[in-house]
């Protein structure tokens, strides 16, 4: 059964795109990521235009991070301050990715920014991901468990504005929170991402918050982001395919699900090894396509359509 | 009703065609070409996947016939990809105006014995002919390898006819060829052109137009985004905090 994308304007197979919203939400679940580095990419390879599969990705995410965000706001592990912190950084820094993306769009130079973001980011957090859960299992073979300072002082905390978070138990300036806001803001809209498997990192190791609230905080902060790139896509770009998102949302919402039940069968370690190997593999594919040679060397696009 | 009126005008151009004789004194009276569509609106639904139009006319006995669909044109940018550091990126680019957005083009019989090259460049009779020029200046052979690379490309997509499309003759008067239409096919109106040729000349010509539309929630969709944009994306954002949060709620205690 086919249906028509009125944004996109083409025809898709409703079951290939329900399908890989259940799979993609499956992953999310299974994970605890968002999905959109896999969807993003996917969505594109099967013929969507960049620009729409960013817009109508962004969209997407903020359905799944509302769902996940309420689920860990039950279990109190939203930092709210941070998260509102984080946001202000973030509305700022999607506004300035939606502009670089209108600007290289013009150009003809988004499928290029697109895929050298996915290689680099992927790339970097993906072997961080498997260096460090390699590096865990293999001391929990050994038998030996090392305990870390509980938290080191860096000149990240010298900077001033300092602020107190009750909730993550930490007195640092909110200039940190805000650049990481405003850093993942940027490729939240570039990359058609929440941003999570950058945000997550970035709040464990550069701001020290307890790994607990880490996860509920990020859906938190990416539910605005993710809105505002929907809204300022719609406005500066008209891509957001209204059609295309709530068929992703409703079958990844599902997919959630059943990705949820099945990762608390897993070790976490086990499982972030399992997710750097994915990522590495996404990342490696458009890196394979970005030097391999095209068939043909030529594409075209209409000055004012959605070719992307 | 779209079969009755099919039937009807097969049934009339029969009719037409079989009283030819008695019309044949005053040839003036009547045009030696006519033809129609089976359709005159293409709609775009929620369930299009492309379609197929019928073209179908009568002649009054001598020649071939060509016909030409298009739809209204457009600058496209053709770009050109260059290898920087292992890396292949869009390098060069060159934007043509007057580019029809779809273009087929049919006829009874392979366009080169039909009309001499003049008459085809003229006229823009296939896709080679086309009068695409880019808005900039560019050496000859880079004009030349980048228009060849836009119609390989609208080629690829099924927006203009790699093959020549075929003309069937019923008997010698009657004649009809199918037009495809992809799902991607540009809205607008769109022409289609008849020509009644013999011995290298153009004897006749008729027009007809074509509608494609998008049609019901598509088109509802589509106007709305780009119209009301912001409210667009507010609704956008509404609906999914609504699908986030009843997920949320719904599967609370799976």
């Amino acid at each position: 059964m086919n249906i028509y994308l009125p944004i996109a304007e083409m025809s898709v197979d409703v079951f290939l795109i329900l399908g890989l919203g259940g799979a993609i939400g499956f992953l999310s679940g299974l994970f605890g990521v968002g999905g959109g580095f896999l969807m993003t990419p996917l969505l594109i390879f099967i013929g969507i235009p960049p620009a729409v599969a960013v817009a109508s990705e962004a969209n997407q995410i903020v359905a799944a991070s509302v769902s996940g965000a309420l689920a860990h706001m039950r279990r109190g592990n939203v930092d709210f301050k941070m998260g509102l912190i984080l946001t202000v950084g973030g509305f700022v820094g999607s506004g300035v990715g939606v502009l670089i993306f209108t600007l290289l769009r013009q150009l003809g130079q988004v499928e290029l920014l697109i895929a050298l973001s996915y290689v680099v980011f992927l790339g970097a957090i993906g072997s961080l991901m498997l260096f460090e859960s390699g590096r865990t299992i293999l001391r929990r073979q050994a038998g030996t468990t090392t305990r870390g300072k509980l938290h080191q002082h860096t000149w990240l905390h010298g900077l001033p504005f300092k602020m107190r978070f009750r909730r993550s138990r930490l007195y640092i300036s909110a200039l940190v929170p805000i650049g990481i806001g405003f850093v993942v803001g940027i490729l939240a809209a570039i990359m058609g991402v929440g941003g999570g498997f950058i945000m997550v990192p970035a709040m464990i190791y550069l701001l020290g918050m307890p790994t607990a609230m880490v996860v509920g905080t990020s859906l938190f902060q990416i539910i605005f982001v993710t809105a505002n790139v929907t809204f300022l896509q719609a406005t500066t770009n008209q891509t957001v395919d209204i059609v295309l998102a709530f068929l992703l949302l409703a079958s990844a919402v599902i997919g959630a699900q059943f990705g949820t039940k099945v990762g608390g069968l897993l070790r976490g370690e086990q499982l972030r090894g399992l997710l750097a190997l994915m990522v590495l593999a996404v990342c490696a594919k458009i890196a394979y396509d970005l030097v391999s040679t095209p068939v043909d060397l030529f594409s075209i696009s209409e000055i004012s359509g959605f070719g992307g | 009703m779209r079969n009755f009126r099919h039937i009807a005008i097969i049934f009339f151009l029969a009719v037409g065609v079989s009283a030819t004789p008695s019309y044949a004194q005053t040839p003036s009276d009547r045009s030696p070409l006519v033809a129609d569509l089976s359709e005159d609106l293409i709609a775009i639904t929620t369930g299009f996947t492309g379609t197929e139009v019928l073209l179908f006319g009568a002649t009054d006995g001598a020649g071939d016939v060509i016909v030409v669909v298009r739809a209204p044109e457009s600058q496209v940018v053709v770009r050109r990809k260059g290898r920087v550091a292992g890396v292949w990126i869009n390098a060069d680019s060159l934007t043509f105006d007057m580019v029809p957005g779809f273009y087929h083009v049919a006829a009874s019989r392979p366009l080169a014995d039909l009309l001499p090259a003049t008459v085809l460049q003229d006229e823009q009779i296939g896709a080679v002919n086309l009068s695409v020029a880019p808005v900039t200046s560019a050496p000859q052979a880079e004009v030349t390898a980048f228009a060849a690379a836009l119609i390989r490309n609208k080629q690829r997509v099924g927006l203009f006819n790699p093959e020549l499309g075929e003309i069937r003759f019923l008997g010698d008067r009657l004649f009809r060829t199918q037009v495809q239409f992809p799902s991607s096919v540009p809205t607008g109106e769109y022409t289609a052109t008849i020509y009644l040729v013999a011995n290298g000349a153009i004897i006749d010509r008729t027009d007809t137009t074509l509608q494609v539309r998008k049609s019901g929630f598509e088109a509802n969709v589509f106007e709305f985004a780009n119209q009301n944009p912001s409210i667009y994306g507010l609704l956008a954002i509404l609906i999914a905090l609504a699908a986030g949060w009843f997920a949320g709620i719904v599967f609370r205690n799976v």
